[in-house]
Formats: structure tokens, sequence, C-alpha cells
């Protein structure tokens, strides 16, 4: 591991200027992600920024939105009674991130910031439309992820907190790697105030999208009968020694099927 | 028995467990020599090339660095060498290119080492390594084995179409007369997928020399301190064995990678001589991807010929066995006397012919992993009689059962060399029949079937030969080394006991298991009785532990040296109770005089020995040490039948493994909980492969799974609980009775779970299923069959 400066943040604003100010930095939030990359050479960087005291972590419900703090890890959002109650999927899907030691590390706006194309949070903000708050803006869900590992984040922004609408219904189902267990194909799925949406993430050659075909089909009957035989645009799909094009492609639609089941 | 049961079939808790649960192992990576420098191999990022120029001016001035060697600086030091030849049909050797320990003009796979740095830290070596400044010309990889030995680019100039050697067993004539008259001939092609070991401890070795005695210390991850040291000192270094000692100290598993001596251990020792300090090297897990030896990696063509009613008449198959890029320690053996010899299985077939081609590629070197050749030799047998009881409209149970050897049989002498000494494969079935509530299935199917899930069940009856190896036998079949076990028994004056075994526990629970030998034959409990191995300062030649010959042969050995120890102490005894030899009976620790109330105890008479006051010093010495070497008189010949049933989502091709049943026969079982343990982490491995694990190259020769990203390991969640059971037929010709218990998993498990995944397909017009039965895999399968 190459050496860097390290230095911890006040506020969302000063790790925004800090890391502008840097000559290579970077933010660092769990390091789930960012520490293993440095360490195989992946990323280097002269500071790291530690969001760890930047006050940005907490989960709040008012009304019908569920806050999450960018800072908060996933143990916190799969075991907070306010998001198991208002949005089971949401706890759910973050129950299944990573392993314990991940979980008790990772969060939430270190993964939407990475957008991993198999990780599972942005098919979360994607398919509940979520609201991502950064110390600069808002920016919508549909608007925010912008290819693999690339989003609409400026240099130095930070996200503060996404908002997720509740829905009437949502399921997130996850079909692991075998090997790393990170989603081969996982599909969120939600009915409510932003309309239908099925996210697939795993799955895309640019990371997460909307699978549009399916949230049509959905608009005539929410249930699983509608997606019996549905599959994704083969072209669309990455493809690797776990998964070529065609079989993703099949799995999309047969696990976007088991997202609607566990969704009724 | 003392108190407390410690002696044969005792359920004792492993010992060595203390220290490896509370973190108090000492690995070789936690040891550290004092002025210790690290090395860092740079090694090859491509599968092969030539090297035009390589420039280590930079590395040998970067901060820390004491010395930067390649091949050039290695004059004098021989290649690693290969323990066991073989021949072609026509008798000439096998080709046996040179393995430098550096690379010598040349790369041959991803991983190949070109240099090595030593600098006072790891992170300066590591570093130093990345300013080597190498131009390579790469030349086309040599990667699947079917077009190797069509010829085009050679891996070693001196092997013509990539070819080691083209070996036979069995008479092709003659068995294919058989085929040309038989009611049917089911045929099957095989690729039995290539495997990275991954022992939890990564390798690691550290050179130490002594300029004041002159004397090399060799620190290193090895099941074999004995081996190494052989042919490391007389082989790659010249350093005569006095003056080299070899330490595995506690091992973090093996499975046969760490058998074979690696280019990093001459490496380090060298160095070291060089230097003047220890050289110390631990690898990268990475590291281990493409340097540790990986296993299995056949293809297979295999025939069997039946009357209709299912009896076997002959059996031909021909395998490309892939070598890798330089053999490794054993890697010839493990296609042909490890495998084609049990091409006869549990089964009487009469005429067998077995043809293997050893062939180079561009990848890592390929040998002995768990099972070594018994895996592929049970896995052809069982798929192919899977397939031909389909064919016929036969049960599985009943084609099986047909053609077993009838315990009546034995010694049976199969048409493959092997003479197996006993067996009961009945037992052993009918056990698992009833463990795996085989009766039950068709209700457990048909519920599964209301959830859109289909079942299947898959058998396998395997028998395996290990406990290697009779010496004279071994040596004629090309093996360059003796298979012989040692042991030396130190009784001391205050009665406990140290015993000093060739053989290497790095996972097998010897220190136990051993122990309970002591306990069996003296009566100490097994609190009283240290093993002591690994050091070959200490410990009498020993050839290690793979091969499931530990109990076998080192246990026979101990018992062997213990028969000794009782023997001299009854002539203790029997002058201190002025009684005659013949009249002393030894039992439970105690020495009697028969048919009086004297006795003494064995205690009393080992402090005799050592302060000899009242003592036949006219006729006996001083003492009580003994020693062995065992030599023993035939494989030993373990077997069983594993059944799996497994749930298949045809919608996804997951396959969920309901229930895995082992019931095996590994002869007189010492410690039970130690046996099922074996078996638990065997079938553990044998299900890997089946489902999980499978090392790929892309046609480049790079190493497409290096890492658990794309490798996938068994874990927890993959296993279901298993059912096991033993049923024991004693082994003829050791004096424990053992057959070994440690690959049989790997060697029964693989097909069963094949066998049952296609059972559970074949509705769907599946016929076969490659390895790893990933989800992919699977699917596709299914897709194809419709």
């Amino acid at each position: 591991m190459s050496e860097f400066n390290y230095a911890m943040a006040s506020s969302a604003d000063d790790a925004s200027a800090q890391v502008k100010g840097t000559g290579d930095g970077s933010l660092i939030a769990g390091g789930m992600t960012l520490i293993p990359s440095i360490k195989l050479g992946l990323a280097t960087h002269t500071d790291l920024i530690d969001l760890a005291g930047a006050g940005l972590s907490g989960i709040s419900v008012e009304g019908t939105t569920v806050t999450i703090g960018a800072m908060t890890r996933h143990v916190d959002v799969a075991s907070s009674k306010e998001v198991v109650n208002a949005i089971p999927a949401l706890s759910g899907l973050a129950s299944g991130i990573g392993d314990p030691q991940v979980r008790n590390r990772g969060t939430i706006g270190g993964s939407v910031a990475n957008n991993d194309p198999a990780a599972d949070y942005p098919a979360a903000c994607l398919g509940l439309g979520a609201m991502i708050k950064t110390n600069d803006r808002e920016i919508s869900a549909d608007d925010f992820f912008a290819g693999l590992f690339t989003t609409a984040l400026k240099e130095g922004e930070v996200i503060t907190s996404v908002g997720f609408p509740i829905p009437e219904r949502a399921a997130y189902v996850k079909f692991p790697n075998p090997a790393s267990r990170y989603a081969l194909v996982g599909v969120f799925v939600s009915d409510g105030p932003m309309g239908i949406r099925v996210a697939v993430t795993g799955a895309g050659i640019s990371g997460v999208y909307r699978e549009s075909s399916f949230e049509s089909a959905l608009s005539g009957a929410w249930e699983p009968a509608t997606l019996d035989g549905v599959k994704a645009d083969e072209s669309s799909m990455a493809s690797d020694i776990h998964a070529a094009a065609d079989y993703r492609a099949h799995l999309v639609g047969e696990i976007a099927r088991r997202a609607i089941a566990a969704s009724v | 028995m003392p108190d407390g049961n410690t002696g044969i079939g005792a359920a004792v808790k492993r010992k060595e467990d203390r220290r490896f649960l509370t973190g108090k192992g000492r690995f070789t990576d936690d040891i550290n020599r004092p002025n210790q420098t690290f090395a860092y191999f740079l090694r090859s990022s491509v599968a092969h090339a030539n090297i035009k120029s390589l420039d280590t001016s930079a590395a040998l001035t970067a901060e820390g660095v004491i010395a930067v060697y390649t091949n050039e600086d290695m004059e004098g030091v021989g290649g690693v060498p290969c323990g066991w030849g073989l021949t072609f049909q026509n008798g000439d050797p096998m080709v046996e290119p040179v393995h430098p320990v550096l690379a010598a003009g040349k790369v041959r796979h991803v991983g190949d080492p070109i240099a090595v740095v030593i600098a006072e830290t790891k992170k300066q070596a590591k570093a130093a390594a990345a300013l080597i400044k190498i131009d390579l010309e790469d030349l086309p990889a040599v990667v699947n084995m079917t077009n190797a030995v069509e010829g085009g680019t050679l891996v070693h100039e001196e092997a013509a179409n990539n070819i080691c050697y083209d070996w036979a067993i069995g008479d092709k004539d003659e068995v294919d007369k058989v085929f040309d008259g038989a009611d049917h001939v089911t045929s099957i092609e095989i690729v039995n997928n290539r495997l990275i070991p991954n022992a939890i401890e990564p390798r690691a070795a550290i050179g130490d020399y002594d300029a004041v005695s002159q004397k090399y210390t060799l620190y290193t991850t090895t099941q074999s301190p004995h081996l190494i040291r052989l042919l490391m000192g007389a082989f790659v270094l010249q350093i005569p064995e006095h003056k080299l000692r070899v330490v595995a100290p506690d091992v973090g598993g093996g499975f046969g990678s760490k058998t074979f001596h690696y280019a990093e251990e001459a490496m380090v020792t060298w160095a070291a001589g060089q230097l003047g300090r220890p050289v110390k090297w631990t690898a990268e897990r990475s590291e281990s991807f493409i340097s540790d030896a990986h296993g299995r990696d056949h293809i297979t063509t295999a025939e069997l010929a039946l009357s209709k009613d299912g009896t076997f008449l002959a059996f031909r198959e021909r395998t490309l066995a892939n070598m890798g890029a330089y053999l490794s320690t054993f890697a010839p053996a493990v296609p042909t006397y490890l495998h084609s010899t049990l091409l006869a299985g549990v089964y009487t077939t009469p005429m067998i012919y077995s043809n293997i081609i050893a062939v180079f590629t561009n990848t890592v070197a390929v040998d002995a992993y768990r099972g070594a050749g018994r895996p592929e030799a049970t896995y052809t047998l069982e798929r192919i009689i899977d397939r031909a009881a389909r064919e016929l409209g036969i049960d599985q149970v009943d084609i099986r059962r047909k053609n077993f050897i009838q315990p009546d049989a034995f010694p049976y002498q199969t048409p493959v060399a092997l003479e197996y000494d006993s067996g009961n494969y009945e037992a052993t079935l009918a056990s698992a029949l009833k463990g795996a509530d085989v009766d039950g299935f068709e209700a457990r199917k048909a519920e599964a079937a209301k959830n859109g899930k289909l079942r299947g069940l898959g058998y396998s009856t395997y028998v395996e030969a290990c406990g290697a190896a009779p010496s004279a036998v071994a040596g004629a079949l090309g093996a360059r080394a003796g298979l012989y076990e040692s042991a030396n028994v130190r009784v001391h004056p205050t009665g406990s006991i140290t015993v000093f075994t060739g053989s290497h526990s790095h996972g097998q629970g010897h220190e136990t298991a051993f122990a309970q030998l002591v306990s069996e034959q003296i009566g100490v409990d097994i609190e009283n009785v240290e093993i002591s191995h690994g050091d070959t300062d200490q410990i009498p030649f020993g050839m290690g532990t793979y091969a499931s010959r530990s109990l076998a042969v080192g246990g026979s050995a101990i018992v062997k040296a213990l028969d000794k120890i009782i023997d001299k102490s009854k002539k203790i005894a029997a002058h201190i109770m002025e009684a005659a030899e013949s009249d002393i009976e030894f039992e439970d620790g105690t020495f009697k005089v028969a048919g009086t109330d004297k006795s003494m105890g064995f205690g009393e008479v080992a402090l005799a020995a050592y302060i000899p006051h009242n003592y036949p010093l006219d006729v006996l010495e001083p003492g009580l040490e003994e020693s062995a070497f065992y030599d023993p008189a035939n494989f030993t010949f373990p077997a069983g039948c594993h059944i799996c049933e497994v749930e298949v989502d045809p919608s996804t091709g997951v396959v969920e493994i309901t229930n895995f049943t082992a019931a095996d026969d590994p002869g007189t079982v010492i410690n039970p909980i130690i046996v099922e343990g074996q078996i638990h982490g065997g079938v553990a491995q044998g299900i890997g492969q089946a489902l999980l694990e499978g090392c790929i190259y892309d046609d480049n020769g790079q190493l497409i799974t290096g890492s658990y990203m794309d490798y996938t390991m068994p874990r927890a969640d993959d296993l279901p609980s298993y059912v096991v059971s033993t049923e024991s037929t004693k082994c003829t010709h050791n004096p424990l009775g053992v057959k070994g218990v440690g690959e049989v998993g790997t060697i029964g498990a693989t097909p069963a779970v094949i066998n049952a995944i296609v059972d559970a397909l074949s509705e769907l017009g599946v016929t076969d299923m490659p390895m790893p039965a990933t989800p992919q895999t699977v699917w596709r399968a299914i897709q194809e069959a419709s």
C-alpha cells in the first residue's frame, strides 16, 4: 500500500473543500471498496479525507419518505425498526450486502457514490425513485447513475443523505455470483408514488438500469404471471465466466418475476 | 486400558486443537529469524515468452534492497527435480525438461518466477521488483491439451507435440476383441476439471545459513520435510544432508499441494548462503493461485462393454493429462499409477486398457491434489456406469451390485496390477442406502415437483489405493525414492514417551491419533505421550504425509517400534521379578508373572532401564528407546458408497444438495472424531469440484479465476449436514488393520453429486453434466436438451 495523508472532515462542506484542495485525494466512507483497491494497487491517492466524523449518519422517517444519512452503515439500515416497518425491501437488501464484517463498516453513501455495477443499493435507489442529496443539490436516482462506476457527482461533491419515497409494495431479490456473492442479477421492484419501477443491478453492461419493458407489462397486472417467460435484451447484458449474456438475460426475467411474487 | 479410554477407537478430542483454536499455532510465517531479510518474486504476467532482456539495475539501487537474483546469478544450482520417472510405451524415458529455479531465457506460465528481490522489508522488496525492466517476446500460448498434442508451438523444444510420455496398461488387442463381441457399449467423454488447492495457509519458506557450523536450515510449509531435504540438498543445491536441516512447523493444510519441492524453497536457502542472513518469503494469496501446483485436469474418452444383463465385460479409456509447464515432484505418477490402476474399481471387470498421454501446457504445474488420480478414475467409472444403467434400463444399485467383487473373493487380483486385500462393498452400500433413506426418495421427489423443483439421486461406489507404498513396487514403477515410514519411540526415565515420526501433521490430527496408538499398546494416557514431527534434525528419515499413508505406514512403524519397546521391557521385568521372560505377561500397562501376583508397572520398568542397578547388563543395554522403519507389503484399499440427493431449480439452474450420505470403510478406526472430520472435509472438497470450483485459463494462458472473486470455494451454506457411517474391514497386511481415510471424501463424493444432477434432469433429456455444475452450466444443459 502506498503512502497517503489522512485527515478527518467535520462536515460535508468541510470534506468537499478538503478533498478539492488535495492533489489526488479521495473521500473515504466505510472503506470496504476503497481500502482493498488501494491494497491491490488499483487506486492510489495522495490524501484520504475521512467522513466518519462529519455527522452524516442517521435514519429518519417523515411522512412519506425514509431518509438515510450517507454514512449510515448497512447493519444499521438492516436492523432499523423504522426501515423495517416502512420499506422492508430496503432493510432486507441491506442485510444481504457482503458479509457481517462488510455490513459493519460499509455505508449507503459509499455504495451509491461508487456505483459498482453489481452493488445492491443502486438498484434500491433506482427501484424506489430515490432522491440523492449532496452538499450542493438534489439529484434524482434516474439522473444519478451514469454508467459503470460513474455518477452525476461533480468533483468534490459529497452525498449527505438518500431519501426513499415509501412505496405501496416493493421487493428485492438477489441472485448471487457463486464466487464473489455480489449480485449476478439483482432486481428491485416497487409500485408507489414514483410509479412502477423495475431496477436491475449486476446484469447490464452499463451498470444499474430500469427494465422498462417489464414496467410497461406490470402496469397491466402486478403479478408474477405478467413476467412469465420475459427476458432482458441480450445485447445489453454483461457477460463473464459465471453468466454469459443469454443466461443473464433469462435470469433478469426470472428474478424480476420472483421479486414481484415476493412483493405481494 | 487407562481410565478415560484413550486407546484405539476412543473419541478423544484432538490435543493440537488447543493451540490452533486459540491462535497459538506456530506457522512458518510466525517464525522470525534474527537479522532476517525478505524476498519477493517477480513473476511472469504472460503465459509464454522469450526473455529478450532483463535489467535489474534500478531494483538493485532501490531503498532497502540487498540483492536481486536472476537465473544468470545461479550457476551451479540445479533444476527442481521430478521424483517419479515414467516411460513411453516403447520403453523410452519420459521427456524431462529442466525446471530452473528462476526462468532461464523463457517464461512458460503466468506466475513463472523470473527474478527475486531481497530487501530489509517485504514492502521494499515488492516495490523494487516493480522497477525491474523486462523485455519479453510473446509466443503463442499452449493452453488447450487437444490442440497441444497436434504440435505447433512447443512448451519445451525437446517434447515433440508437447507430449511428456505416452503410457499404457493392459492388452489393447485383447480388450478390443471383447468390445467387438459385446452386446452393448456405453461411451462417455469427460473433463475432470482443474482445481486450485487453496490450503488456508499460503506457502512460505525461510532459508537460514550458519557460517560457523556451515549448516543450512530451511523452515517451510511442507508435508514432507525429509523429501525436501533429499531433493533440494542432492539435486538443486548440492548441500550434504548432514549440513541441511528442514523444519516443517505447524502447517495450515496441504491437500497434497505442499508435498512437492518448490523453487521458492531452494531460492531462499541458496540466497541465505549467499548473503549470510536469513531470507524469508511468504506467498500472497494471488501468488498462491499462480505458483502452488494445481490438481486434476484430465480429458478422458472411455468405453464400457457390457452384456445385455449389465455384466461388465471390458473397459478402455484414453486420457490427456495436463502436466502444466514443468514436471512437479509426483506429477507423472498421478494419472498412471494412481489412476489407471484403479480402473477396476469395486467391480469384477476382467479386461481393462488405459492409455495416458501426459501433456505440457503453458499453465502452472499440475500434481497430486487430495485423491490424486483416484478421484479421476472413480469419476470416470461411476459416470459411465450410471450412463450404462440408464441405456440398458437397469437400476443404479442393481447394476453395481451385480458386478461387485464379493467378500469371499479377496485377496482379489485386478487386471490393472493392484491386488486388493479385503473389502465388503455390499456392507457400505447397504449402510448408505439406509442412511440416505432411498426408500423415501420417490415421495420427496413428488413433493419437490409440486414446487417446480426436480429431485435426483446419485450413487458412487468406490475403492481407492493409498497407504503408499511398497518401495520395491514403487521403484519398479519409476518412483525415485522408497515409500516406507520411520518411527523412533523414546521412553523417558520417568515413564513419559516421545514418539518421533517421519509422518507430518498438517490437519490430520496425528498428535492425537498416534498418541492413541501408544496409549493402546503401552497403557499410558495420551497426555503422557508427545508426538514429534517435522524437524529433520530430530526425526529419522521418513517420507512425509500424503496419499493417506500416515496411519497405515507411519502408524505401523510406531507399532513396530512399540513392539520392540515391549519386548525389551519384558526382559527387564523378567530380570527384576526373577522370572522367565516367557512367563511375563503385559496388559494395561502392567507386567505380571503368570500364575503369581507379582507385577510391576511400565513406569517402574522405564526407570530401571535408565538407572540399571538391578539389571541384566551382561545381556541387555540400558535405556528404553527403539526405532523402526516400516515398508508396507501392499497399498491399502479403503472403499465405500456415497449417495447424493439434489434438488434442481430448472428456472435458474441452481443445485441444492438436500442430503449427502457417506458410508466408508477405512479399516480399523483409531479416532472416530478424526475419521468423521476427514470425511466431512473430503466430501466438502468433492462437492466443491462437482458444483463450484474450476480453474479457468483463457486462450492466451491468462488465469481468469485468479482470486476468490472468480474461483468459487465451498462455503458452509453450500453444504448439507452429512450422514456419515463407517463399516470396517481390516487391512490384512499391517498390524493395525487400518486402510486410511484422508482422501475418500474427494474420491467418492464428486461422481455422486453429478450422477444426482443427471438423475434429476434425465426427464428433461439431459444425459451429461460438465463440472463444475454451476447454475449457468445446469441451465444451459437443460436448454440444450429441450
